[in-house]
C-alpha cells in the first residue's frame, strides 16, 4: 500500500467521537431538532395504522394480513430517516458554513462517513424508537415480534441509506446547496420502485427487474412474507447483503470521486446557505 | 530531521474552466515569518491560500506545506496548520468550548481542558466559553474563530482577514496576540487583509497580487521606497489601477 493511501485510510476513533461529540451537542442543544426527529414517524405510523384497521374490517384477505402496512410503514422509516439522518448531519455543517474547517482539520473522509452513519442510528433512535411503541399501544402491532428478522430487516434498509446519504453528500460536496433538495427527495424515487405497500408482482413486469436491482424491495418482500405466511425467507436477506454491499461501495467510490471533483473546481471553499 | 520551509509555491496554476485565477506564481516563507498577501478582489489571494490549505487541488506547479505537497500529502501536516476565515465559520448553536471541544480533539490536541482554558484566557474568552457561540458578538465571534485557528498550537497559519469586523482596540489586541504566538512559537502565518495598517505592523514581508500573478513581492519598506510613497495603502491602490510600472520607474 502506498504511504499516500496509508495517510488517507489512517482510521481514528478519536476524530470520529469528535464528529459524533460535535452531532450530539447540536442535537440537544435545539428541542425542535428533537421534535422533529419524532413527529414525521409518528403521522405517518397512524395514517397508515387507521388505513390498515378500516381495510382490514372491510377485506378478508387485509383481515388475515394484519400488520403489513403498519410494518411497512415502519420499515420504510427506517430506510428513509436512516438516510435523512445521515444527511442533516451532514448538511448541519453546510448549514454553519462549517465544512471548510472539517475539511482541512486532520479528519479523513472514512472518520466523517462513520461519523455520519452512527449519527443516523442515533437520530433514528430518538425517533422511531418511541413510535414503534406507540404502534403497540395505538394498533397492538408490535414490530419486535419479527424478532432476529428485523435485525436482518434493520441492517440491510441501514446500509441501503446510508449508501444514498454517502452519494447524496457528495453531490452536496460538489454542486453546493444547490443540490440539498435531493437529499429530502432521493429516497421517495425508491418508495413506488422497491414496493414498500405492495407485492413486486403489482409492478409492469418489465419494471420488475428494476425493482429487484433494488435492496430494499427483497426487505419488504421478506417482511410481507413473514407477516402474511410466517415465513422468514434467508434467502432474500443474503440477496439484499450482496447488493448492499455493491451499493455502499458505489456510494463510497461516487463520494470520494466527487470530493477529488470539488477540490479540482475549487467547490470546498464556496459551500454554505 | 531536515527543516523544510513552511510554505513553498512553485509556479502555481488555477484554471477555472477558462479563467486562470492563479497565473504561475511562485514564492517560499521563511520559517517564523509574518508574510501580507495583497490584493484586489478576484486577484487570486484566496485560491492561493486554498491551495495552500489543500482545499483546491492545482491546474499546474506545486504547493507543499512543511516537505508535504498539496492536498496529495494533506494528511502528514494538517495537524501543524490551521486558518481562520471569513468564509468559514465555527457552528454557532455549539457552546464556544464545545467548538474548542471538537476541533481540540479532531486536532489530537493534549490536555484539551487545560488548553481551552488557557486560550480563553488568551483570548479573554474565557466568561464566554459556555454561551453559545451564535450569540456573541461580532468581535467576539471573531476571537473564536482565532481559538478554534490556534487550538492545536499550528506551526503554519493562514489567515484571511483576521480582524475584520473587530473595533480598533481589540484588533490592536489581536495583533498583539498573533505577534507574540509568532515569536514564541516561531510559527509561520501567511496573512490575506485589505488592513494596511496591520499588515505595516505585522508583516515583515508582502505579496502584492493582480489578476492571478504576484505584481510585486518585498518588505513593506522596501515598497513605500520603490513607490515613492508613505503608506502601503498608497502602493496598493497604485497596483491595484495600474500605476505601479511607471511610479516604481519614476521612484528609482
Amino acid at each position: 500500500m502506498s504511504r499516500r493511501h496509508e495517510t488517507v485510510l489512517a482510521f481514528s476513533p478519536r476524530r470520529v467521537s469528535a464528529m459524533m461529540l460535535r452531532y450530539w451537542y447540536l442535537l440537544r442543544s435545539s428541542w425542535p431538532r428533537l421534535l422533529d426527529l419524532v413527529y414525521w414517524p409518528t403521522v405517518q405510523m397512524v395514517t397508515w395504522g387507521f388505513l390498515q384497521y378500516y381495510v382490514a374490517n372491510n377485506a378478508g384477505f387485509f383481515a388475515r394480513a394484519g400488520g403489513t402496512f403498519i410494518g411497512a410503514v415502519l420499515l420504510w422509516d427506517i430506510l428513509f430517516r436512516g438516510q435523512i439522518g445521515f444527511s442533516v448531519s451532514f448538511l448541519e455543517e453546510m448549514w454553519s458554513r462549517n465544512i471548510g474547517n472539517i475539511m482541512m482539520s486532520p479528519l479523513r473522509p472514512f472518520e466523517l462517513l462513520a461519523a455520519l452513519m452512527v449519527m443516523s442510528v442515533v437520530r433514528l433512535s430518538v425517533g422511531a424508537v418511541p413510535v414503534t411503541f406507540l404502534a403497540i399501544a395505538f394498533f397492538g402491532f408490535n414490530l419486535y415480534g419479527l424478532g432476529l428478522a428485523l435485525v436482518a430487516f434493520f441492517f440491510n434498509l441501514m446500509l441501503t441509506s446510508w449508501a444514498i446519504g454517502i452519494f447524496v453528500s457528495g453531490l452536496i460536496l460538489r454542486n453546493g446547496m444547490g443540490a440539498e433538495n435531493l437529499a429530502w427527495s432521493i429516497m421517495f424515487l425508491f418508495m413506488p420502485l422497491t414496493c414498500v405497500y405492495y407485492p413486486v408482482t403489482t409492478l409492469p413486469v418489465w419494471l420488475q427487474p428494476v425493482a429487484w436491482l433494488l435492496p430494499p424491495t427483497y426487505v419488504f418482500e421478506g417482511m410481507r412474507a413473514l407477516i402474511i405466511d410466517k415465513v422468514f425467507r434467508p434467502n432474500l436477506m443474503i440477496d439484499a447483503l450482496a447488493l448492499n454491499v455493491v451499493l455502499f461501495a458505489a456510494g463510497i467510490f461516487a463520494f470520494l470521486k466527487l470530493v477529488e471533483s470539488a477540490r479540482r473546481h475549487g467547490a470546498l471553499m464556496q459551500t454554505g446557505e | 530531521m531536515p527543516e523544510f520551509p513552511p510554505i513553498e509555491v512553485e509556479r502555481l496554476v488555477k484554471i477555472y474552466k477558462t479563467v486562470a485565477a492563479v497565473d504561475g506564481i511562485s514564492f517560499t516563507l521563511a520559517p517564523g515569518s509574518i508574510t501580507a498577501l495583497l490584493g484586489g478582489n478576484g486577484a487570486g489571494k484566496t485560491t492561493t491560500i486554498a491551495t495552500i490549505m489543500g482545499l483546491t487541488t492545482p491546474t499546474s506547479g506545486r504547493v507543499s506545506v512543511l516537505g508535504a505537497e498539496m492536498p496529495r500529502q494533506r494528511y502528514r501536516v494538517l495537524q501543524r496548520m490551521n486558518f481562520e476565515s471569513p468564509y468559514v465559520e465555527v457552528p454557532m448553536r455549539l457552546t464556544v468550548r464545545q467548538n474548542l471541544t471538537v476541533f481540540g480533539k479532531l486536532y489530537g490536541v493534549e490536555d484539551l481542558p487545560e488548553r481551552i482554558a488557557r486560550l480563553g484566557h488568551e483570548l479573554d474568552l474565557t466568561d464566554l466559553l459556555d454561551r453559545p457561540t451564535g450569540r456573541l458578538s461580532a468581535g467576539q465571534k471573531t476571537r473564536v474563530s482565532l481559538a478554534k485557528a490556534l487550538v492545536n498550537n499550528p506551526d503554519v497559519l493562514l489567515l484571511d482577514e483576521p480582524t475584520a469586523s473587530l473595533d480598533p482596540d481589540t484588533a490592536d489586541w489581536v495583533r498583539s496576540h498573533l505577534e507574540s504566538y509568532c515569536r514564541d512559537r516561531h510559527a509561520t502565518v501567511l496573512l490575506a487583509s485589505h488592513n494596511m495598517s496591520e499588515v505595516e505592523r505585522l508583516c515583515e514581508r508582502v505579496i502584492i497580487m493582480k489578476r492571478g500573478r504576484i505584481e510585486d513581492d518585498d518588505t513593506p519598506a522596501k515598497l513605500l521606497a520603490r513607490y515613492g510613497r508613505r503608506t502601503l495603502e498608497e502602493v496598493f491602490l497604485d497596483v491595484a489601477r495600474g500605476n505601479g510600472g511607471e511610479l516604481r520607474e519614476a521612484a528609482q
